[in-house]
């Protein structure tokens, strides 16, 4: 095999059960620096459970972890947090009784030299960075729970770009955004990109995932189906090993609109 | 009416506040009209504020408590114990090294207790933390447990005299500022709370964010001033009888009392350790990590572990602070009476928590306020002072205070739910 460069993420042979049920079983793939990887899968996949092993909230009974080609233990978030790998969780993991400031900020906030928290810097610098992602976000002070849905999943990306992720795992992240907001974390996801950063995408909106990914990966039962470059499948394909959980026969031949 | 709600939106003054100090008004005024003017009096607001000082203390302490969604059934046995042991180590423990009425003897008492406390809530903190067993059921344990080594450390025997600085510590004879340390005490407070909000203000216009307007700065800033000067002026109008003062201002070595002088009250250290704790309590829970973290784990526990908070350590530490401040109570309640019996706390558990739920803590977690839970102690305290002043039997007390409660948390709810939609 010639190998390229090393990658970024390598999960090997993970393994997830929640009490007799397998959630994630045997499930391999990688990532490299400055490519985009989407998850997809039908609902109760595992690709939640299986990307919450990487970020460190969900323990894995079996297989490793590599970051740059060295095995790592991640147990708990700040492990996650220590190799820059950040998550929007599919539930967002917002504290509904705080404000947006005090959410993005949550277990790394700004202090001033007396040890008590900045939260005038703390507020400038959440209206700097939503700023980016949502432009008519202007409710600083109410606690998140009286927000939208589209305005809280802001909040949860703006905090995951935040923080010099090298790793960025975003679970869904445009599902309760308006379309321009959807537009907004598109462009987000391509400029990260460049800069470097390893995204994982799940969505169930394959054309989005077809849009933004270098390569798709599809689970089905816990069970991986296999991994298509975006540029050599179609998305018929794809939809086939998402229902059938297994490579369309007729898929030895992908490029079907190119044959002669 | 809208306008005015509108009005009082543009001073960021908390409606809940508000509602609340309207609520005690009203408690006031009541009994006042009933009792023919006996109880809004310096003489009866002075007692009403000793008597809340040891429930509000521990009422700071089950805010944090409350909002991370546990319980602590335990505080009122934790008081008596404590006050047993501080009873015993500034009686026998420390004179034997010391001498009796050593100047240092109600020092190391305090230290001592805190200690005790700090270790005993840490204890229960860990066992709900660490082992995952419901803070409901340890500290119904603990209620038992705290309760019955209280009656323990003496075989049932009650500790008196106490040390004679310790008891100042109550806010009995001799234990309050007088009228020039009230002065310079409410002092103090006026500049802190004014500064605070100037730094506020100064930090938000740096930042270019919306200020409030100056009417409404200088009105809460106004508010203040007056409040703190009102309760300084009625506390200091309240005089110590001519007999007592004689002897309090032989005790300190000042020979006879001078022709014509008038001794007062003033602030008693009871209450100015209440307002120091309500203080450094309002900033933890506001402007530091580990308070931030307290509110972000009620609010949402999974989300606070996603974070990196510690959540497990995190209980510990907040119910070691409530077992510290159960120290503090027990000090003030044991020095009010000037003896440690083993009962004493008993249904303060009860107490402190209506005060913290009365005061706006919501038992769903996430939510709740030092100030309000202060507020809290101090509705049933008056509610208990003047129902027992009109000649209200001990039963039908309970009972009143018992139905405020349910009716205090379901007006709290439907507030809650108008400000939702
Ligand atoms: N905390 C948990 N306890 C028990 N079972 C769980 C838990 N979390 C997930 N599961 C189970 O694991 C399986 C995979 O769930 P997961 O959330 O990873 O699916 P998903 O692919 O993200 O689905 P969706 O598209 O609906 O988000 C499901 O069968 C689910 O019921
Ligand atoms: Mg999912």
């Amino acid at each position: 095999m010639a190998e390229g460069p090393t990658p970024l993420v390598e999960m090997r042979g993970i393994e997830v059960a929640f009490g007799g049920v397998k959630a994630v079983d045997g499930v391999s793939l990688d990532l490299y620096a400055g490519e985009v990887v989407g998850l997809l899968g039908h609902n109760g996949a595992g690709k939640s459970t299986l990307i919450k092993v990487l970020s460190g909230a969900v323990p894995a009974r079996a297989g490793e972890i590599l970051i740059d080609g060295a095995a790592v233990r991640i147990a708990s978030p700040q492990d996650a947090r220590r190799h820059r790998i950040e998550t929007i969780y599919q539930t967002l993991a917002l504290a509904d009784n705080l404000n947006a400031a005090a959410n993005l900020f949550l277990g790394r906030e700004l202090t001033t030299p007396t040890g008590l928290l900045d939260e005038e810097r703390m507020e400038a610098e959440t209206r700097r960075i939503l700023a980016r992602l949502n432009r008519n976000f202007d409710r600083f002070s109410t606690p998140v729970r009286s927000l939208s849905g589209g305005q809280r999943q802001s909040i949860a990306i703006a905090r995951a770009v935040h923080f010099d992720a090298r790793i960025l795992i975003m679970d869904e992240p445009t599902a309760a955004l308006g379309v321009q907001e959807t537009a907004m974390v598109a462009e987000l996801v391509r400029q990260l990109k460049a800069e470097g950063i390893g995204i994982f995408l799940i969505s169930h909106d394959i054309h989005d995932v077809f849009d933004l990914s270098d390569r798709v990966t599809v689970l089905k039962n816990g069970r991986l189906v296999g991994t298509r470059r975006v540029a050599e499948t179609t998305q018929d394909e794809v939809l086939a090993m998402i229902i059938q959980g297994e490579p369309p026969s007729s898929s030895r031949h992908p490029r079907e609109g190119g044959d002669p | 009416m809208k306008s005015l709600s509108s009005l009082l939106a543009k001073t960021e003054l908390s409606p809940r506040l508000v509602g609340m100090l309207a609520v005690l008004a009203a408690i006031w005024i009541g009994f006042d009209l009933v009792t023919d003017g006996l109880f809004v009096t310096p003489r009866n607001l002075y007692n009403l504020s000793v008597q809340t000082a040891s429930v509000a203390v521990m009422a700071t302490g089950m805010v944090f408590v409350i909002v991370m969604r546990h319980i602590d059934l335990s505080v009122g046995s934790l008081l008596g114990v404590l006050a047993m042991v501080m009873g015993v180590v500034q009686t026998q423990v420390l004179p034997s090294w010391l001498g009796f009425e050593n100047p240092a003897t109600w020092m190391l008492t305090l230290a001592a207790g805190l200690l005790l406390g700090l270790a005993i809530g840490g204890l229960q903190g860990y066992v709900i933390g660490f082992l995952g067993v419901p803070a409901f059921i340890v500290t119904l344990g603990g209620l038992l447990v705290w309760r019955g080594a209280a009656w323990w450390v003496t075989q049932g025997q009650t500790v008196a005299p106490l040390d004679s600085r310790f008891v100042l510590l109550g806010g009995g004879p001799g234990g309050t500022l007088g009228a020039t340390w009230s002065w310079v005490a409410g002092g103090l407070a006026m500049a802190a709370a004014l500064l605070a909000m100037a730094r506020s203000r100064r930090g938000r216009r740096k930042h270019g964010f919306p200020l409030r307007p100056l009417w409404a700065e200088a009105l809460v800033a106004g508010l203040l001033v007056a409040a703190i000067a009102g309760t300084v002026l009625v506390l200091d109008a309240y005089e110590v009888p001519q007999r007592a003062a004689e002897r309090i201002w032989q005790t300190r070595g000042l020979g006879p009392l001078p022709e014509g002088y008038v001794m007062v009250h003033g602030l008693a250290i009871s209450v100015v350790i209440v307002v120091v704790i309500a203080i450094v309590m309002t900033v933890v829970g506001r402007s530091t990590r580990f308070g931030r973290y307290v509110y972000a784990t009620g609010g949402n526990p999974d989300a606070a572990q996603l974070a990196g908070i510690d959540t497990r350590l995190l209980t510990v530490k907040v119910f070691a602070l409530m077992g510290a401040l159960c120290a503090v109570s027990a000090a003030i309640a044991s020095a009010r009476l000037q003896s440690a019996a083993n009962d004493l706390g008993t249904l303060d558990e009860l107490r402190v928590i209506a005060a913290a739920v009365i005061g706006g803590t919501s038992l769903a977690g996430g939510v709740g306020t030092i100030y309000g839970a202060i507020i809290g102690a101090l509705v049933m305290q008056s509610l208990q002072s003047g129902m027992a002043m009109v000649g209200v039997t001990a039963s039908l007390q309970s009972i009143v205070i018992g139905v405020v409660l349910v009716l205090a948390v379901f007006v709290d709810q439907l507030y809650r739910r108008g400000r939702e939609e």
